[in-house]
């Protein structure tokens, strides 16, 4: 059984956002492996560990820098990446993205070659947590999404969802796409040797014209939403900040919650 | 649309036989973005003995109501929940899809939009109406950046975040036509079951629902503290949190962190205690509409953002906090 990882490169979790205008400065944005990929790619290993898989693909989409995240989860411990990158792409909405990932999932042999496929369940940048879903809707597979426990048995899978207030214990028959949360497990810090062992990993590169995509069909031009405007959330202001006795700063927070809060 | 009557299409979900928060206020959202538009406002409704709900749905304003009533989709199922709603738009060509941002909304409207083809925009904390375009607002990249999103084909399917759109408590009297829709599983569909649903809460609102959220972290030192953290949290009726540091420690499960790798939450009322307030923790509670903090560093990062803070030590002033919310409950 094999499994693939779709992964995505997105802006480091201590990013501070600015704008050009009503657009992202993106010139100094430093780039990571998305958090959630990384569990995804750690369940992958650790299935290939367990003898359950024995290769693990990752696929990611994007511009050059993709290749960084691609080399991060192989340095995990994934044998080899394909890469989707070109300058048409860019702009692409998320179905677009489920499209494109779809075309190359495909020339890889797609299910009749992956019966495991994992995702981050969400991209710390876009945050639409929709391209796991679409792309089992486009292969017409079943998906469990936000999973805290994978197990696999044969041709079955039991994943846990976690959902508001409890949790779902799914059975399914693979092929499946699993969508992966914290919590799923803990995922390594490759070692040296692995950083320099994944340097010479294979990746394929496509362009879209390798998969056969009008470049009609894909960014701006063939996506179903467009980004009209970024703007900065309203910046929160420092209220006020008291020090004293418990009850007296007690006192103060109760006509805080009661004239301002309005909550008792 | 039919008949050149303008239509939006609102899913609604229930769990253990009841309406769900985020579905309330996504119905509420439909009848007014329907009244804006001079449209209709139509519900679906899938489960195990939702035929009950029709009269509350009903009172929310809908003109139609579609119901799957089925033992097979008691639990949610994504493939068929697609298929049924899927069936849905086709008949009615809705101008824009709704649902509410829980776990299943944002699993399910993403595959109802590429099936039928839709422009997709979740966690939706606005919208604007432009003519007879619809452009949403919604936060990315962990609210650091709000976005509009234009729709380039329509159906237009928003989820929206929850908490943010308010539920209308007044019952609004129309005669709904209800259709019923006939189900019956597919072989693939047959192949996806949820064998269990198990309930964690403990009796506390959910964290992305609560109107008031009482977060520790790593100040709380140690997981029995967070017992004094519950007790305010039960006196206020509000849900717990936690930072990354406590859920990483082991004292809270993964289902409490609040912030870029947990949960976003939106509530009136956020209360971060012993939480310093680091980026990634900021990114999942910013939006709440009023923050307060304690925290014995009077340079923490979460004064900056808190509209109340104290600054001490939280062992000494919550106990004072809890007796003084016990005198007010007892006067009250």
């Amino acid at each position: 059984m094999k499994a693939v990882c779709f992964v995505k490169s997105v802006p480091d979790t201590e990013t501070r956002v600015r704008l050009t205008g009503n657009r992202l400065d993106k010139s100094e944005i430093k780039y990571i492996l998305n958090p959630y990929c990384e569990f995804a790619v750690e369940e992958a290993v650790r299935k290939k560990e367990a003898g359950i898989v024995d290769e693990v693909l990752v696929i990611s989409m994007g511009p050059s820098r993709a290749q960084e995240a691609i080399r991060s989860a192989l340095a995990i411990g994934a044998d080899r990446g394909v890469h989707i990158e070109d300058d048409n792409l860019d702009g692409s909405d998320a179905i677009v993205t489920a499209r494109v990932l779809v075309e190359a999932f495909k020339k890889e042999g797609g299910l009749d070659n992956y019966q495991i496929l994992l995702f981050g369940l969400r991209a710390i940048d876009g945050d639409t947590w929709s391209v796991p879903s679409m792309i089992a809707e486009l292969l017409g597979i079943p998906a469990v999404t936000n999973i805290v426990k994978l197990d696999i048995n044969g041709n079955k899978a039991i994943a846990i969802r976690m959902v508001e207030g409890g949790e779902e214990v799914f059975e399914v028959e693979l092929p499946c796409v699993f969508a992966a949360r914290k919590g799923l497990n803990e995922p390594r810090y490759p070692s040296l040797p692995s950083i320099m062992k994944a340097k010479k990993k294979p990746i394929t590169r496509y362009t879209i014209s390798d998969l056969g995509i009008p470049s009609d069909a894909v960014g701006k031009v063939g996506s179903f939403t467009e980004v009209l405007e970024y703007t900065l959330p309203p910046q929160r202001q420092a209220g006020k900040k008291v020090e004293g006795e418990p009850e007296q700063v007690v006192e103060e927070l109760i006509k805080f919650l009661r004239e301002v809060a309005n909550i008792i | 649309m039919i008949g050149g009557v303008v239509m939006v299409l609102v899913v609604a979900e229930a769990r253990e036989g009841a309406l769900r928060k985020p579905a309330k206020e996504a119905l509420s959202e439909g009848r007014r973005m329907a009244d804006k538009l001079g449209a209709k406002a139509v519900a679906v409704i899938i489960g195990e003995g939702v035929k009950t709900l029709l009269k509350e749905i009903s009172g929310y304003g809908m003109d139609k109501i579609y119901v799957a009533d089925s033992a097979f989709l008691k639990y949610y199922h994504p493939m068929a929940y697609a298929r049924i709603i899927s069936e849905v738009v086709a008949k009615e060509s809705p101008k824009v899809v709704l649902m509410g941002g829980t776990q299943t909304g944002r699993d399910l409207m993403p595959r109802v939009a590429i099936r039928v083809g839709g422009g997709y925009a979740p966690d939706c904390t606005g919208y604007e109406i432009n003519g007879d375009s619809i452009i949403a607002v919604r936060p990315a990249i962990s609210g650091k950046v709000i976005v509009k999103v234009g729709f380039k084909k329509y159906p237009a399917f928003m989820v929206l975040r929850p908490n943010v759109f308010g539920v209308n408590e007044d019952i609004i009297s129309v005669s709904s036509e209800v259709v019923e829709i006939s189900f019956e599983p597919t072989e693939v569909e047959r192949k996806q079951i949820v064998k269990e649903f198990s309930i964690k809460t403990a009796g506390r609102p959910e964290l992305t629902e609560a109107e008031i959220v009482v977060s520790g972290g790593r100040g709380l030192k140690d997981a029995a503290n967070f017992a004094m953290l519950e007790e305010l949290a039960d006196l206020l009726g509000a849900a717990v949190g936690a930072s990354r540091a406590a859920v990483d420690a082991g004292w809270r499960p993964q289902s409490d962190q609040v912030g870029q790798t947990g949960k976003t939450v939106s509530p009136k009322l956020y209360m971060a205690i012993g939480i310093s307030g680091a980026i990634q923790h900021l990114a999942g509670m910013s939006s709440s509409k009023y923050i307060v903090a304690i925290n014995k560093d009077p340079d923490a990062p979460i004064f900056n953002v808190a509209d109340f803070g104290i600054v001490g030590d939280l062992f000494k002033i919550v106990p004072v906090l809890i007796e003084r919310l016990k005198k007010e409950k007892a006067r009250s």
